[in-house]
């Protein structure tokens, strides 16, 4: 029925009840409200109880299966590591012009970048992280790691040879905090000098004055992301320790750009210092920050390590799903992976093909054995399904050690076929760790799964239709190829599709019998999971492969329908 | 095809007749023969996966239980375990019959024995290679199950009801943990427990394997659900019965069965996992399937074959239970047996 006619029913119905009603009057239940409403009233508690029911199981499941699968489709787009460890640079890059090396500027702000990653040790793992789009990275981002604290030491002398109290951590945090975070910290080490660890608890984190964050945005930043990170990683107090060489380099670009006015008429604590700074600083022997990071690694003044931070600074990348297919992102766009990289494509096709072969020969096997338990008497078929249950229940290890201890070079089969004169000693069977035990293992795992749904389906067609053909002239094969057969085909689909589902998301057969060559695409994500560690390509594969098969159980639904799901 | 031949048939025809018959005994024989044959492996006095020629000749010396004795090993103290649960059983009997009367003895005393003995035997472990991922298996699938039983069943009961909004998408919902395939439930609960912090505990371990159970439980129930008979609570609560009586007195007697193999299915579902707790477990929750896997993949030992004859004749257990439980049911409902 298409739409249009349901609306011209509904509507005459409509139309119906409303002459209805003006001719008698709406319909009264026993307490004279009228009875729609009582129906609907009764029909809404019914509704609530049955989904108060539910909620309990509704709200488990969403929280410990659904959420994390959502999950994992967010991780296989999330790209948030660039962005958070570095955000300056990221905010620099922003007006780059991706032709030439980025600006002074750029390589200040990934100095105080680098700088807090490296103290808060995260800078090794957004190596990784950019390793797996460009190689050489992570341990480029090691041994920068190392020597990133040197940065911005020349000012650093430069700034103390003109006044001691530069070196001062006091000096600084007051001429840096505001008073109210001053007053909170002198309290914080009272209690803790007082009352020990418990009774102070955490230190109160370190907050900017105003003035000096209008004044010298740069060095307030700067400053900021070395307090919080030595309240935060080490426990200390700001008071105590000198500032990294990298807040002296923000304090030396500040004072260069500020004007002289705006610094003699800064009126907070430790104005003179400023001032007398600012008059000196223009004196200052300057250093190239660029060849300082190119002291560091070479990689830092050439354009591969930029263009990947700037292709990579997204919150979120399609980087994951392009590597997941054997694309990858590049300055230019798009393009394929080097040639020995592709390797997703071919295991999907590798996953698909195999498991195309395991569902055609479990058809194979299945349908004589489903066949046979249709048209036994009932006590012999039940016997014999028994043999076909067994398997379905044994536990799914024993299954696969069986095989894997049946198809050894020196296994039973192996040994048996030496016996008998097939193979010669020496030219054993290479049965395992390929693809043939993978197919041989799978097929036998997952058999039960096509014969059932063949045997409920042959079950239901009427033996007097093949004695009709027959009794109409036609052969024993024409009889079952014209007759019989269509009939079984819903069967067949049903059981191909879920072998199908079954085996393209195995994991633990393939990994156990497959070796190198009979692994499926499960096998990589698991490596992706718990060796290589990369989790987001490892999201991605998922996410494809759980995209193919939400596809063909839409398709298994709208053949077979969920409820017919027999259990044994 | 008939399942006789008829007196009038040619020779093609009962070649063909008998031929199928071979055909389909090879494939019963490549079904059940892979698991069968681990069963004589497992008695092997060598270290062997194969059959040694002591073996062929069904020489005694070729057979040993030693695989068995590493598998047991020799922690834990069973007899004392099985004395004290034979002991509680009989104390348990005794009350019975002081209160209710009833002259039940051999039947508590036995599983309280069995009951002690496997307790015993599992009681202060250290670090034993294979009763330390049982005791995690037993541990584990018994809550799970608990879990997924008591939400399932209620769940199931909400959904048999005639007026029930979003049906389909809830369905779909609580299937879901069936269609995913595990590899991807357990990539994705790897990564979010680990964010909650649920990662490598027991707790993580027992919610993940209550999911994956949570379709089974709602598909055998509300498969029992079909065939309930409405007017018999309707019944009950115009003889005053309020609805909790009724639930536990008309209802879940009817649909015990359904739910018990529901229960049963959530059991093996988690007794047999491996996947999901290799990602969300950690060392400290290793169960019987993953040592079985770790033996597999490293260096594989008899001592698995001893595991998988156990393993095996548990499910044979567990067959008989579920198919007993099926015909029972069907009588009940008043359906032919079958």
């Amino acid at each position: 029925m298409s739409a249009t006619d349901a609306g011209d029913m509904s509507r005459a119905a409509a139309d119906a009840r409303r002459a209805d009603a003006e001719s008698t009057g709406p319909v009264l239940a026993a307490d004279g409200s009228p009875l729609k409403v009582s129906l609907n009233r009764a029909l809404r508690a019914q509704k609530l109880r049955a989904l108060m029911l539910i909620a309990p199981l509704l709200l488990f499941v969403l929280v410990t299966f659904v959420a994390p699968i959502i999950d994992m489709l967010f991780r296989s787009v999330e790209n948030q590591i660039v962005s958070e460890t570095l955000p300056r640079t990221v905010v620099a890059l922003d007006d780059w012009d991706a032709e030439t090396l980025p600006d002074e500027a750029t390589y200040a702000a990934l100095t105080y970048d680098f700088i807090e990653a490296a103290e808060r040790r995260i800078h090794t793992r957004l190596g990784s992280r950019l390793n797996y789009e460009t190689t050489g990275l992570s341990s480029m981002f090691r041994r920068s790691g190392r020597g990133v604290d040197d940065v911005g030491e020349e000012y650093a002398d430069q700034f103390i040879d003109l006044d001691e109290a530069w070196e001062d951590p006091v000096a600084w945090a007051e001429m840096m905090a505001s008073s109210d975070w001053l007053a909170a910290q002198s309290e914080w080490a009272a209690t803790l000098e007082a009352e020990g660890e418990d009774a102070a608890g955490p230190e109160p984190l370190f907050q900017l004055s105003d003035g000096i964050r209008t004044l010298l945005p740069e060095t307030a930043d700067a400053y900021r992301s070395f307090a919080r990170t030595v309240q935060q990683e080490d426990q200390d107090s700001p008071l105590e320790e000198e500032p990294w060489n990298s807040v002296y380099l923000a304090l030396y670009r500040d004072l260069v750009t500020v004007p002289a006015a705006s610094v003699v008429e800064y009126d907070g604590v430790g104005a003179e210092m400023l001032v007398a700074a600012d008059t000196a600083v223009d004196g200052f022997e300057t250093v190239d920050l660029r060849a300082v990071w190119e002291d560091m690694d070479d990689g830092w003044v050439e354009m591969p390590i930029w263009e990947t931070i700037e292709a990579f600074s997204d919150p979120y990348t399609a980087g994951y799903f392009l590597a997941a297919v054997d694309l990858q992102l590049t300055p230019d766009g798009i393009e394929q992976q080097p040639d020995e990289q592709r390797i997703y494509l071919l295991l999907f096709q590798r996953t698909i093909f195999m498991s195309l072969v395991i569902t055609i020969s479990c058809i194979l096997l299945g349908y004589p054995i489903a066949y046979l338990l249709s048209n036994l008497p009932l006590r012999t078929s039940n016997l014999l399904l028994i043999l076909v249950l067994l398997p379905f229940w044994t536990s799914l290890l024993v299954r696969t050690s069986a095989w894997k201890v049946l198809l050894q070079n020196q296994g039973v089969i192996n040994d048996t076929l030496v016996w008998l004169g097939f193979v010669a000693d020496d030219a054993r069977l290479a049965l395992i760790n390929n693809q043939t035990g993978t197919i041989i293992a799978m097929t036998h795992i997952l058999l039960p799964f096509m014969i059932l749904p063949l045997y409920s389906v042959m079950k239901t067609i009427p033996p007097s239709y093949v004695r009709a053909a027959k009794s109409l002239g036609a052969t024993q094969w024409t009889a079952f190829w014209r007759v019989y057969f269509p009939q079984s085909v819903p069967g067949i689909g049903a059981g191909s599709i879920l072998v199908f589902i079954l085996s393209i998301g195995y994991y633990i057969t393939p990994e156990l019998v497959g070796g190198r060559t009979g692994t499926f695409i499960s096998n990589r994500i698991a490596f992706h999971i718990s060796e290589s560690l990369n989790w987001g390509l490892a999201a991605a594969l998922g996410s494809i492969l759980l995209a193919l098969v939400l596809a063909l159980y839409w398709l298994y639904d709208r053949m077979v329908g969920i409820d017919n799901v027999k259990l044994g | 095809m008939d399942h006789k031949l008829p007196p009038y048939a040619s020779t093609g025809h009962k070649i063909w007749f008998y031929g199928f018959r071979v055909i389909c005994g090879l494939i019963f024989f490549f079904l059940i023969a892979p698991i069968l044959i681990i069963i004589p492996l497992s008695f092997n006095a060598q270290d062997f996966f194969t059959f040694t020629p002591e073996m062929l000749r069904l020489d005694p010396e070729g057979y040993s239980l030693k695989h068995y004795r590493d598998f047991f090993g020799d922690d834990g103290y069973p007899w004392r375990g099985l004395l004290i649960g034979a002991v509680l059983g009989a104390g348990f009997a005794g009350a019975m019959w002081a209160w209710k009367g009833e002259r039940y003895i051999v039947l508590p005393v036995l599983v309280g024995a069995l009951f002690g003995l496997i307790v015993g035997k599992l009681w202060g472990l250290d670090g034993a290679e294979w009763m330390t991922p049982l005791r995690n298996s037993l541990v584990i699938a018994p809550m799970a199950t608990l879990l997924s039983v008591s939400l399932g069943t209620l769940a199931a009961i909400g959904l048999s009801q005639t007026h029930v909004p979003f049906k389909g998408a809830i369905m779909a919902i609580l299937i879901s943990p069936m269609i995913v395939p595990l590899i991807i439930s357990a990539a994705g609960m790897y990564f979010f427990y680990s964010r909650v912090g649920l990662q490598g505990t027991y707790w993580g371990v027992v919610l993940a394997h209550a999911a994956l159970g949570i379709p089974f439980v709602i598909i055998t129930v509300t498969a029992t659900l079909v065939g309930f008979d409405r007017s018999l609570t309707r019944a009950a609560a115009s003889l005053g019965a309020n609805p909790v009586t009724t639930f536990f007195k008309i209802q879940m007697p009817l649909i015990l069965p359904g739910v018990i193999s529901g229960g049963l299915f959530a059991f093996i579902t988690s007794f047999d996992e491996v996947v999901v707790v290799l990602f969300v477990g950690s060392a400290g929750q290793q169960t019987l399937p993953w040592q079985m896997f770790t033996g597999l993949r490293e260096q594989i030992s008899p001592t698995i074959l001893a595991a998988a004859t156990i393993l095996v004749s548990i499910s044979i257990l567990l067959l008989t239970t579920v198919e007993i439980l099926r015909r029972r049911s069907e009588r009940l409902r008043g359906m032919s047996p079958g």
